[in-house]
């Protein structure tokens, strides 16, 4: 099974291949017993991870924007069992986003162009973050501005509510203004950072980054020089698909993200170099959709993992995850998940990523 | 109950060269749907096609959910393949389904192509019979013809081809019918699903004459549970999701 990978080869998280991890699936339906013992601090093993300041229960998070606000996926998942929320990304003012069609799948993924749709901060704080709060998770927010002020100002009214953790948006492909401007240029993206740092000096800052870049080391490393205390990545990938029908793009904002299981081994590669070229801890996102995704982001270095377009397709992805991590550690014999992150062997030969 | 529902394949019937019922039984508890709402149907177990598909459900039974389905891409070819006893996986029933028709008022379906489905469902559960317009390209794409005139139901089908009942388009025959002399002093309550054009034509009918109604919207879903926001489309209120909000709309809601 490993080493085919090609993503058509491997399982969909929805229909299980792996015996193993099924089977810890069937048990948790069925008993409820089970996931107790995952919430339980007395389990054996440890499955807990810091994000600098942030201590998460497991190293499973929700990516920005495929989540909602937590509130969407109460049907099929017990949120207490996450390690962390991110919510869909947060503007000072309501955004209404793009015309549609904004989504269209592609072999193995999905191009999507939302346009940043949220309710804006006002609407969070009444509305959204109360109910997030009900639960024993960490909640990060992901902010978006125009500005450095406009993210100033967004993180700082945030990080006075008491939320867990924010994550700046510098990446984001499908708006005009802000969002990706920063992620792209390395003086503004340090200013940024170094301004909204300043402000909330005492929560977690992430910096989520664009795969558009020329050197994925090299951005991290602004992040990190920055003062942000972790980074994340990758966004989607700029990308565009045409009907060749009617000869018009598939999306009305012509080009849009690519996410899904497509992008997996590109996600990898750059998750792989920006944790050999900081110090500061990674968060790997990219094409997560089962168990086995998850542990080869934390072996190429990753300390926490962000499921995204996985939840669509199986929204009980994240807590499947949660148990094959733990079937896997018993079968392996490891007693934390710590053990894993970085363990890639074999890499001594390659030419240096940070080059 | 269960959101996320395992189900088996009992049937999948071809009812001609592209259309085809698939008959499933869930094997888990599910709540009862409500006509308009849908599922989010996982027919393979690969990545490509990557996303469940939505599909309004056509008829429930206590034992099985039926789909009509026309074959159109990558992922109802994949449908068509599924045999008696292949394993999905299914989420719903999802979004807001027709509201009932206040009292005074009566029922007037139209169907566009498959959009029969989600009407069907509708048509079944209505005590006061409704007023049915039900049109398509040609003959071979009027679907379960037996099924509606089983109903008893006032059933006027339309082709575009003329190759059964009235020639021309669902829109061509509303206005007649709205026209009639029957349907004078009568209050409609419009319900419509089918082709985006269709609907918008109808709803401009419907504005212009001032009857009430609904129509189904469809459009690209990652999720289906009002997650992803890929689904939205414009209305006076600002953008709302078909998935959530819909698929049901009000007709005066949506701008086209």
């Amino acid at each position: 099974m490993k080493g085919l990978d090609c993503p058509l080869a491997h399982s969909r998280p929805d229909i299980h291949r792996d015996s193993e991890v099924n089977s810890v699936f069937d048990s948790i339906q069925i008993r409820s017993r089970t996931i107790q013992s995952l919430t339980t601090t007395d389990y054996s093993m440890d499955l807990s991870v810091n994000i600098g300041k942030l201590k998460l229960k497991n190293p499973v998070m929700t990516a920005s924007g495929t989540f909602g606000y937590g509130e969407e996926y109460a049907d099929f998942v017990d949120l207490n069992l996450l390690g962390g929320i991110v919510v869909k990304g947060i503007s000072l003012k309501p955004m209404e986003g793009n015309p549609s069609p904004r989504i269209c799948e592609t072999p193995c993924g999905m191009l999507n162009a939302i346009g940043l749709q949220n309710v804006g901060l006002k609407t969070f704080l009444r509305d959204k973050l109360p109910y997030l709060r009900n639960f024993d998770t960490k909640i990060v927010v992901n902010i978006l501005g125009n500005s450095v002020q406009e993210y100033v100002r967004l993180a700082k009214t945030l990080v006075d509510t008491g939320v867990d953790g924010i994550e700046l948006n510098v990446s984001c492909p499908n708006v005009k203004k802000g969002g990706m401007t920063f992620g792209i240029d390395p003086r503004s993206l340090a200013k940024l950072i170094t301004a909204v740092k300043r402000t909330v000096s005492n929560t977690v800052l992430i910096t989520k980054l664009s795969p558009n870049v020329s050197s994925i080391p090299d951005f991290s490393r602004v992040a990190e020089d920055a003062g942000s205390d972790a980074i994340s990545l990758i966004n989607t990938i700029p990308a565009l698909s045409i009907d060749t029908e009617t000869w018009k793009p598939r999306l009305a904002n012509v080009t849009g993200g690519l996410s899904g299981p497509a992008i997996k081994p590109i996600a990898l590669r750059m998750v792989w170099e920006a944790s050999q070229a900081v110090s500061i801890p990674v968060i790997g996102i990219g094409g997560i959709t089962n168990t086995l995704d998850a542990l080869e982001f934390l072996l190429a270095g990753a300390s926490a993992v962000q499921v995204g377009t996985g939840n669509f397709l199986n929204p009980k992805a994240t807590i499947e995850i949660i148990s094959g991590l733990v079937a896997y550690l018993r079968r392996k014999n490891i007693q934390t998940i710590g053990a894993i992150i970085g363990g890639m062997k074999g890499t001594k030969s390659c030419h240096n990523p940070d080059h | 109950m269960y959101k996320i529902f395992k189900a088996k394949v009992i049937d999948n019937l071809p009812l001609n060269k592209k259309n085809y019922l698939l008959t499933i039984e869930p094997l888990d508890p599910i709540s009862e749907p409500s006509p308009g709402q849908f599922y989010m149907v996982g027919t393979g177990n690969s990545f490509d096609p990557l996303l469940k598909r939505p599909f309004s459900y056509f008829r429930k039974t206590a034992q099985a959910i039926q789909f009509l389905y026309t074959v159109k891409g990558k992922g109802t070819a994949q449908m068509k393949a599924l045999k008696p006893g292949d394993g999905m996986q299914v989420i719903g029933p999802l979004g807001t389904g027709y509201p009932k028709p206040p009292k005074g008022y009566i029922p007037l379906l139209i169907a566009g192509g498959i959009g029969i489905a989600s009407l069907f469902s509708l048509a079944e559960c209505l005590t006061k019979k409704p007023s049915l317009i039900y049109g398509s390209r040609c003959k071979d794409d009027l679907l379960i013809l037996n099924e509606l005139e089983k109903l008893g139901s006032e059933l006027i089908t339309c082709t575009d081809d003329c190759s059964f009942g009235r020639e021309g388009m669902v829109t061509d025959v509303l206005t007649n019918f709205l026209a009639s002399p029957s349907s004078k002093g009568t209050s409609y309550m419009i319900y419509a699903c089918g082709p985006k054009p269709m609907l918008a034509a109808i709803s401009q009918i419907a504005l212009d004459k001032h009857i009430k109604g609904y129509v189904s919207l469809e459009e690209n879903m990652a999720c289906g549970f009002g997650a992803c926001l890929g689904c939205s489309v414009k209305t006076g209120k600002g953008y709302k999701r078909v998935c959530k909000e819909g698929p049901v709309f009000p007709i005066e809601d949506i701008v086209w």
